[in-house]
């Protein structure tokens, strides 16, 4: 299975294409894309977005959905998907 | 420190001016990602894995109390609560919007601070000795030298668009602490016979895919001639430097293909042309410049190695700090303190906002106003009275400022790698934590004493892993992360490419080797020794066989 990722124009937040075409920033609003007719179609709709200037650089990635979840198979991707590994900010210096 | 002139104000408040209507454009549409973004990379701007990402330069790593609460506001406003201090001293916010790119530089600009070529392929943020102007071995402050190049490369249309990025170093002293001998110009001063200060021109260093220790092209050059030399050193690049493969294109790559001898010939003959043209620096300009980095008032002190060391004495904790991470001063009675960013456990150069406001309060009370960033990820404080050491120690212990690890083991360098970084293949943060948490015994640091690890996530090599006692690089292998160890790297005024050691290691097994290769070290060293001292009286084998022989092998796995 495979889905749209890309980053929104406006703050560079990584998004993903949902069914209606629109850009979410959940993995799970996200649209799956099961045949690679699909794929090809969205991908279509998505360079379409990048004339309008909503997101640049959109590309499909592999997803797997074991027990519903749906989780990108890179780990590259999973970052984008779920955030730096490291937190998403630093438990800071001690004492402030 | 160095201040702005009315030329600077004009051209600053004009970029940004120049960039909100950029962003303006882009926004609209009437710009394309590909026309905007050797515009946005010029002003600092990336786009990586969540966000955009502005590089902000501290220049020469100089940075007053008020330009550090203005990076503290900026982290507080427009991002995520903390910046990076990078390893060509610099800041970069992870998680800035487009949008509002074109505010953060106009309230960059107001405390004299730019994003201006801290990417593209331009002459970037010139780097120097974190200690200039302070450290008791130097023959001149650099600083100035930097300016001079600053005025001159900055929007400079022949560098604007050179076949790659272009990065200069400077040191005023013996001791290498700026890494010059890994970029593409370096520059060292040192007299010549006549007693008279110069430089020693280095070119073609550099690290990424392909590194090099730069060469000596010039043994000593008169300051005067600084930037009729350097403009012929990248005319000869201009000309030569490949734009058909990225990867072929720095100077490096020229250098070491033709030849030091043949690239000098060439410099040489273009130098010729120029030497004594308008291009001469006039010693009024270097005077001028000079006053802009005129050091502060210092009070009349003497030096109170007694007072210290029964402090030392008494109190073990402060001992270890004041062995690890103060540094000399030229001026009697005053230290340098450096400010470990390198916790257990913390990604180093992280800081957060109230964090560099406390650094900023402290250094208004304890270091005449003046914050350093180095290329270890680090900060100092170059002007402490040494009677305020003790106090200022129990300060920075309430910020976890005060590890002991001073160019010690767990003083890691480490790029931001795959948690944010567009470029990287693997996460290198994790393993600095790894680390950073399995070398927490202060005593044990200061036995191993004088070491340093490098991480970077990629081979694009900005956390230094060529030039690490040991260096550690992130690789993917079929999807997988794994860490390629080298040993014997420095960076130091004797530098040094580290040797592969074997096979890349999965993560879990980095932290047991590097303390393997620690403990070979321990074993097997004479009286005196540095890691580095040893590994090169022995060679990689007798690590590579404690790493790699079957009984360790399972003992990692």
């Amino acid at each position: 299975m495979q889905m749209i990722i890309a980053n929104r124009l406006l703050d560079g937040r990584v998004v993903f294409m949902d069914d209606s075409g629109g850009w979410v920033n959940d993995i799970a609003d996200g649209s799956l894309l099961v045949s690679q007719q699909d794929a090809a179609e969205q991908l279509t709709a998505a360079q379409q977005a990048v004339e309008e200037n909503e997101v640049v650089d959109p590309y499909l990635i592999d997803v797997s959905a074991d027990g519903g979840r749906r989780r990108p198979v890179q780990v590259r991707e999973r970052i984008r998907a779920f955030g730096p590994s490291v937190g998403l900010v630093p438990q800071g210096h001690g004492g402030v | 420190m160095y201040r702005y002139d009315e030329f600077d104000h004009k051209l600053v408040a004009e970029r940004a001016r120049q960039f909100r209507r950029q962003v303006k454009r882009r926004l609209s549409g009437e710009l394309t990602e590909d026309q905007f973004k050797p515009l946005r990379l010029m002003n600092g701007l990336y786009m990586q894995l969540h966000a955009y990402m502005l590089r902000v330069n501290v220049p020469y790593g100089s940075l007053s109390s008020r330009q550090l609460r203005k990076f503290a506001h900026i982290a507080r406003t427009y991002d995520r609560d903390f910046g990076h201090f990078t390893t060509r001293q610099n800041i970069q916010f992870n998680w800035i919007k487009l949008e509002e790119v074109p505010d953060i530089l106009e309230e960059l600009a107001e405390v004299e601070v730019t994003a201006i070529q801290s990417s593209g392929n331009c002459v970037r943020n010139i780097t120097s000795d974190h200690y200039a102007g302070r450290a008791r071995d130097e023959l001149a402050d650099p600083r100035v030298y930097c300016e001079l190049l600053r005025q001159y490369t900055i929007l400079n249309p022949d560098f604007s668009y050179l076949p790659r990025k272009f990065k200069i170093a400077l040191t005023g002293s013996p001791r290498d602490r700026a890494a010059v001998a890994l970029h593409d110009i370096g520059l060292r001063m040192h007299r010549n016979e006549a007693g008279e200060i110069g430089f020693e021109v280095l070119v073609g260093g550099g690290q990424g895919r392909t590194p090099f220790i730069a060469h000596t092209i010039r043994d000593w050059l008169a300051p005067e001639h600084l930037l009729s030399y350097v403009e012929s050193i990248l005319r000869v690049y201009n000309m030569y430097g490949r734009r058909d493969n990225m990867h072929k294109a720095r100077i490096k790559i020229i250098v070491n293909q033709m030849g030091i001898d043949r690239y000098r010939e060439l410099v040489e003959a273009d130098w010729e042309q120029i030497k004594d043209s308008v291009l001469k620096v006039p010693q009024a300009e270097v005077d001028r410049i000079n006053a802009y980095f005129a050091p502060p008032e210092y009070e009349c002190l003497a030096d109170i190695p007694d007072e210290l060391n029964d402090v030392r004495a008494r109190i073990p904790e402060f001992d270890q700090w004041m062995a690890a991470n103060v540094a000399e001063h030229r001026v009697p009675g005053y230290s340098i303190v450096n400010l470990s960013l390198k916790a257990p456990g913390l990604p180093p150069g992280d800081m957060t906002a109230d964090t560099m406001d406390a650094v900023a309060d402290l250094a208004d009370r304890y270091s005449l106003d003046e914050i350093r960033v180095n290329h270890r990820q680090n900060l100092s404080f170059v002007d402490v009275r040494q009677r305020d050491l003790f106090t200022l120690w129990k300060e920075l212990k309430l910020l976890d400022l005060a590890t002991p690890n001073i160019q010690s083991v767990s003083d890691i360098i480490c790029c931001p790698g795959l948690d944010y970084c567009n470029l990287a293949n693997s996460r290198s943060i994790p393993v600095a934590q790894d680390l950073s948490r399995h070398f927490v015994d202060v005593d044990h640091l200061a036995l191993v004493g004088d070491f340093t690890i490098n991480i970077s996530g990629c081979m694009n090599a900005c956390g230094h892993h060529h030039v690490g006692n040991i260096g550690i690089l992130g690789v993917n292998k079929r999807g997988k992360e794994y860490f390629q160890l080298t040993l014997g790297g420095s960076s130091d005024e004797n530098a040094a490419l580290g040797d592969r050691l074997g096979r890349a290691l999965p993560q879990g097994q980095v932290p047991a080797a590097v303390e393997t290769i620690v403990d070979t070290y321990l074993a097997i060293r004479l009286d005196g020794e540095r890691f580095l001292d040893t590994y090169r009286r022995v060679g990689i084998e007798p690590f590579r066989e404690a790493v790699y022989s079957p009984v360790q092998a399972r003992a990692v796995a």
